[in-house]
């Protein structure tokens, strides 16, 4: 279980990106958190690994704090938890595997890693993920001959791979097409319920969060303005996390009055 | 319609300038420095009969060097590419060895700040001086001969080799080290999984490049005494034994050349 108490976050140029953001999640849940660019959705989810330094409050993951670790504790805290990435992040000129048992790179020695003697177990564990995301055949290819949505695969196994109780996604269909985006959202669905794993998805796309998350977090300049049930996102709720925009437009239905436009307007939409 | 936009909106561009904006400021400056091309070339003064006079050398140096000499002085010309490749060698070797863990802790984004200015330091101590200085100081200190080529050899590549080490690692996708570091790696897992896959191809690159580098530069030193095919050459060209230093040339020249189509032909196979 996640908890987070009065998050805050101020980067040294005077930037406010989180402001007392408190809530928790429960095993199993999958929180999506939407809201604008720049609303402080990245800087949330690397506060909670602390790839980012929080400048207030607590995050607590089991009974530990993870605002205030350092060192070897900080370390033993992140392998506890797996991240999935926007722009997927794999190391490019890694094969497949190395990419997938970095996963395991917070349990076992320097010296073992760097010879890439990995126990059975962990070995045994790389090949079932790479076969329940469908990649089995490609374990000796390098990451940079994978198209998108594989390297995306690649990404959620080496999350998976640690073992985690946490999962943190970082905008993870940002640069997939909508096909591919539903096929890795199940699959980090359907990831999350086999192990009863909470995760928080940071994505852009409100259609996606509606259908693929338990709960919706909205924020808006650092600050949490919704957080309840993907159904109970409405017109205004979007309006209030996001600001004024036809919202029943974005989603494909016909507005009631058929507004007509200038030429000009419709533009400067599709810049 | 037509005519009216091109009534409307200019139809010529031109990039403006980056310096000198001014347009006043540009056309004196250029009129300045053209006053001073003509007024510096004014000052050369060549005194036409020695020209002639030189013509006459420089005819028998080209000679020389059409009709090349391998065979009278081969013994000497062998022992000094034996120095030199050797010189080469080692000292590259070496080089790479010392640069590697200093271009690391020159690298801003893995190192603390004291071991980033100490690694700094010993980089810009490295580069300050010339070959020639730094050969004239150790053939000084250790006596003349390769030993002393050598260390000056191995001593400017580490300047060399750790400061584009570390340009290029603190170029390396960030996202990627990010990726590693969640896993809750340690800094050595780090280096191993996510630096060194991404810096790999260049340093190897790099090496190769100072290799050839250090060939050329032994030919140069071995002038000042650091032992090598220079000093043979100098000897060749005091002796006016122009035949014997258009085949040291020559075998310079084909040597460079191996060594840049071999390293071009690996740089290939590691991309």
């Amino acid at each position: 279980m996640l908890k987070l108490d009065k998050l805050s976050k101020t980067y040294a140029t005077g930037d406010t990106a989180l402001r007392q953001v408190t809530f928790e999640v429960t095993a199993g849940q999958v929180v999506g958190l939407i809201g604008p660019s720049g609303a402080g959705k990245s800087t949330l989810i690397r506060c909670i690994n602390r790839l980012v330094e929080p400048s207030e409050g607590t995050i607590t993951l089991g009974d530990t704090n993870l605002a205030r670790l350092k060192g070897r504790a900080l370390r033993r805290a992140r392998r506890r938890i797996g991240m999935i990435f926007q722009e997927y992040a794999l190391v490019e000129r890694l094969t497949v595997m190395e990419n997938v048992l970095s996963g395991r790179l917070g349990y076992v020695p320097a010296w073992r890693s760097f010879l890439r003697r990995y126990s059975p177990e962990d070995v045994s564990q790389a090949f079932s993920l790479l076969e329940k995301v469908g990649l089995s055949d490609y374990f000796n290819k390098r990451a940079d001959a994978l198209s998108g949505g594989q390297r995306q695969r690649v990404g959620i196994a080496r999350a998976l791979e640690q073992n985690p109780e946490l999962l943190l996604v970082d905008e993870p269909t940002a640069s997939l097409d909508p096909k591919t985006s539903r096929q890795i959202m199940r699959l980090i669905g359907s990831a999350c319920r086999e192990r009863n794993l909470p995760a928080i998805i940071n994505i852009h796309d409100v259609m996606l969060a509606q259908q693929f998350t338990d709960r919706i977090i909205g924020l808006r300049a650092g600050e949490v303005v919704f957080d309840g049930s993907p159904r109970a996102l409405t017109d205004q709720v979007l309006t209030r996390i996001f600001g004024d925009e036809d919202w029943t437009r974005m989603r494909g239905e016909e507005p009631d009055s058929e507004q007509t436009r200038t030429p000009t307007v419709d533009l400067a939409e599709g810049v | 319609m037509q005519a009216q936009i091109s009534h409307q909106r200019p139809t010529t561009w031109k990039r403006p300038p980056v310096i000198f904006t001014h347009t006043l400021w540009r056309w004196a400056i250029y009129t300045g420095a053209l006053i001073y091309l003509v007024l510096a070339v004014q000052t050369i003064d060549i005194d036409w009969q020695r020209v002639w006079l030189g013509l006459d050398r420089g005819w028998k140096f080209v000679e020389g060097f059409l009709t090349p000499d391998f065979t009278t002085r081969w013994r000497d010309i062998r022992e000094g590419l034996t120095e030199s490749l050797t010189m080469t060698v080692t000292s590259t070797v070496a080089g790479i060895l010392i640069s590697v863990p200093i271009g690391i802790g020159a690298a801003r984004n893995l190192a603390p700040m004291p071991v980033y200015l100490a690694c700094r330091g010993i980089i810009t101590l490295s580069r300050s001086f010339q070959e020639i200085i730094i050969a004239i100081l150790l053939v000084a200190m250790f006596g003349f001969g390769p030993f002393a080529g050598f260390l000056t050899l191995a001593f400017t590549s580490i300047g060399f080799l750790s400061k584009l080490l570390a340009e290029d690692i603190e170029e390396c996708d960030p996202s990627q080290i990010e990726a590693i570091r969640a896993t809750g790696a340690g800094w050595w897992q780090v280096v191993n999984y996510a630096i060194q896959p991404q810096v790999m191809p260049r340093l190897v690159g790099l090496s190769l490049y100072r290799l050839d580098i250090n060939f050329r530069e032994s030919a140069v030193i071995g002038i000042v005494g650091a032992g090598g095919i220079g000093a043979t050459l100098n000897t060749a060209i005091d002796r006016y034994e122009y035949d014997s230093a258009g085949a040291i040339l020559i075998i310079i020249i084909a040597i460079v050349l191996v060594v840049e189509y071999s390293s071009s032909y690996v740089r290939r196979w590691v991309q």
